[in-house]
């Protein structure tokens, strides 16, 4: 079986994001028989992205179980059967809705193992997918990521493509712990390289996407695509960036992103998450106290979410997160002579 | 030294009598395992009150003092591999679940042999080994990990059942209504065991909910919903009893165990929500006394025997408080141990 590292010469099939988690997911209740699948309507409707097709008809209804519209229910008696020697895999069908669910999430399943001395192990993977754009409106349009990352005892994934969706998604299934898997919502038809072969991707390791030498760019998920996109156009000026995916914001792989901050001497933080309490100010924070921090020749800028509900009006909605312009401006801006940049960090709005 | 106090008035005598009807024969070691279980809950608890009046304790404490035949009588069907989920309140369930009295007695001082390594504390008690899993500071948030339980159970064909504990309190949960509603349309072999000693910290159940047979809720998720003398311990014993056999079969079950908290909700309750007059008459209710009177009018075990089990639960109760006690605290390599499996 391979470990990481991404795609070799030779040239292999590509599928979706959601294929790709849907692999994942019918290889992982092949392997294990304690493994099984609940949520609502991820039986013969396949989940609310289609995400689940199939499986049902494969494996069936009891390892297939569609529940009731009852959240807290369902991520609960999920950490119950994880307590009890089955593995369950959670679906909240938008990310908005794991609110309902945060107590057995984030003060149940998160605690149980520090809280009872480390005599249980809770192997329980919720996924659920996040961000905006689909028009959906405020309520099932949220990233909430920091959210989760708030709470020790929880690990957090935001796969960016379809070979860490599914590399991912195995470790997480193979985990003990509660892991929030977040997926991608507006990826979920993307496709990307992905081998037939079984390979796992394991968690607290971060991916250098595009190597650079000029500025650093962190950012996960949806906003990772983005981001290699602004920095290939801006490579055509002689401009290089690095793009660094921690893909796990708990573990987090502080020593890649360090590192790399290090290297180029200035860091962008892009994240979808609106950026008061975003996890974004958490890495700022981390470089800012790390080695890297005296090698740096600029501060360090966070391109997030406006502090606002997810509007429902398309131009509203696309300008509420992070758009190629503002991650672009926020690279000029560091790059640029130092009086240029004092009066854009005077300038720059909340 | 504490000890139990019989209460020595006839009025008291007269009204902890014997329940009405023909009781069926149970064998002596059933008697016994009954008595004791709940002795160990009274005494247990009555000695976590001195310590922690006297500062050894610290953080807060919600006891079980008159609610012991709840918990006794329910975990006396119950074996290692049957599970259960407590609530705050949750000293009483672990005891009768088995767990080792000195454990216990060393996670209430935060000691790092403490059943949960003293990082849980008294709302927090766990005990997988024996089926426990757990107790929890959020009202009804016991309530899904049962049904979760059950879940594996049918997952893994095993003859199992999980017994739900949670309070009157717990029943205007949103998780109860999800968790009852879920365990029922799947059928699984959860008995829902509701303690309802009257009040919810303060209010009066009277004053949460409309409903004042909470049995009645049952019929709202199509499962049977039955009421037991919570201070009667053979009754309880009883009524879990036909109440497993029926979650085993057929799937859920809310059993209402009418019981009363002898002291107040947690260590800074006062009292002023109640009178002393409810509680005195309550008190006459004592299912440990009634249950130990019972014994001896039936003849079923003579004041010699209950004397004996008396110093022995006792003897068991003090040497678990002298080794907590004695135990060592965590320390910092503990701080951040077990936050995540490996």
């Amino acid at each position: 079986m391979r470990t990481d590292s991404g795609t070799g010469a030779r040239r292999i099939r590509e599928i979706s994001y959601a294929e790709a988690i849907r692999e994942a997911l019918r290889e992982e209740l092949l392997r294990d028989p304690r493994v099984f699948l609940m949520g609502e309507d991820v039986g013969i409707y396949g989940g609310t992205f289609g995400v689940s097709a199939g499986l049902f008809r494969e494996f069936g209804p009891d390892r297939i179980l569609d529940t009731p519209i009852s959240e807290a229910a369902i991520a609960g008696a999920a950490a119950g059967a994880a307590l009890t020697g089955t593995r369950p895999i959670v679906e909240i069908p938008f990310s908005d809705f794991l609110s309902l669910a945060l107590d057995q999430i984030g003060n149940q399943a998160a605690k149980m193992r520090y809280m009872f001395g480390g005599t249980v192990r809770v192997p329980l993977v919720v996924r659920s997918p996040a961000g905006s754009g689909t028009g959906a409106g405020a309520q099932h349009s949220q990233s909430q990521e920091a959210v989760f990352c708030h709470f020790p005892g929880l690990k957090v994934v935001v796969p960016s493509t379809p070979y860490d969706a599914k590399g991912l998604l195995k470790t997480a299934v193979r985990d003990d712990n509660p892991v929030v898997f977040l997926e991608q919502k507006l990826l979920y038809k993307d496709t990307g390289p992905v081998p037939e072969e079984e390979y796992l991707i394991p968690f607290g390791k971060a991916e250098v996407k595009r190597a650079g030498s000029d500025l650093t760019i962190v950012a996960w998920g949806r906003m990772v695509g983005m981001c290699l996109d602004v920095a290939e156009r801006l490579d055509a000026e002689g401009i290089s960036v690095e793009v660094v995916d921690p893909r796990t914001l708990v573990p987090l792989d502080a020593r890649t992103i360090t590192a790399s901050a290090a290297k180029t001497g200035r860091l962008v933080i892009v994240h979808e998450a609106v950026k008061t309490g975003g996890f974004g100010g958490e890495i700022a924070a981390l470089v800012a106290d790390s080695e890297a921090f005296p090698l740096l020749k600029a501060p360090i800028r966070r391109v997030a979410g406006f502090d606002i509900p997810v509007p429902y009006s398309p131009n509203l909605e696309r300008n509420a997160v992070p758009t190629p312009e503002r991650i672009e401006q926020a690279v000029r801006d560091l790059l640029s002579p130092r009086e240029k940049l004092a009066g854009s960090i005077a300038g720059q709005s909340r | 030294m504490i000890a139990l106090q019989p209460e020595n008035s006839t009025e008291a005598a007269s009204a902890s009598a014997p329940s009405a009807g023909p009781r069926p024969g149970y064998p002596e070691p059933l008697l016994e395992d009954l008595y004791r279980r709940m002795l160990r809950i009274r005494l247990f608890e009555e000695e976590i009150q001195y310590h922690m009046s006297r500062g050894r304790i610290h953080g807060t404490t919600h006891l079980y003092v008159g609610e012991e035949a709840v918990a006794a009588g329910a975990a006396a069907n119950l074996s290692d591999l049957d599970y259960i989920t407590s609530t705050h309140r949750c000293h009483g369930h672990a005891i009768a679940k088995g767990s080792d009295l000195a454990s216990l007695a060393a996670e209430m001082f935060g000691k790092r042999s403490g059943v949960c390594g003293g990082k849980g504390g008294s709302m927090h008690l766990a005990d997988p080994a024996r089926g426990n899993l757990g107790g929890t500071g959020i009202v009804g948030g016991g309530i899904p990990i049962a049904v979760g339980a059950a879940l594996s159970i049918r997952r893994l064909g095993q003859d199992r059942a999980v017994v739900c504990f949670f309070g009157d309190g717990a029943m205007n949960e949103g998780t109860f209504h999800e968790s009852v509603n879920l365990a029922a349309v799947w059928k699984l072999p959860v008995l829902f065991l509701c303690e309802n000693n009257l009040y919810g910290v303060s209010t009066h159940v009277r004053r949460s909910t409309n409903v004042q047979d909470l049995s009645l809720r049952a019929a709202a998720y199509g499962i049977p919903g039955r009421n037991v003398d919570g201070m009667d311990v053979l009754e309880v014993y009883r009524a879990v009893g036909e109440a497993l056999s029926h979650v085993k079969k057929k799937g859920p079950l809310l059993l209402v165990a009418q019981t009363y908290r002898f002291l107040g909700h947690s260590r800074s309750d006062s009292n002023v929500y109640r009178t002393q007059e409810e509680i005195d008459v309550w008190k006459k209710k004592d299912p440990i006394l009634r249950f130990r009177r019972l014994l001896i009018a039936r003849g079923d075990l003579s004041e010699g025997r209950i004397s004996e089990i008396d110093e022995e639960v006792r003897d068991e109760v003090d040497s678990a408080f002298r080794y907590a006690q004695a135990c060592e605290e965590p320390g910092l390599e503990d701080l951040l141990r077990d936050v995540y499996a490996d």
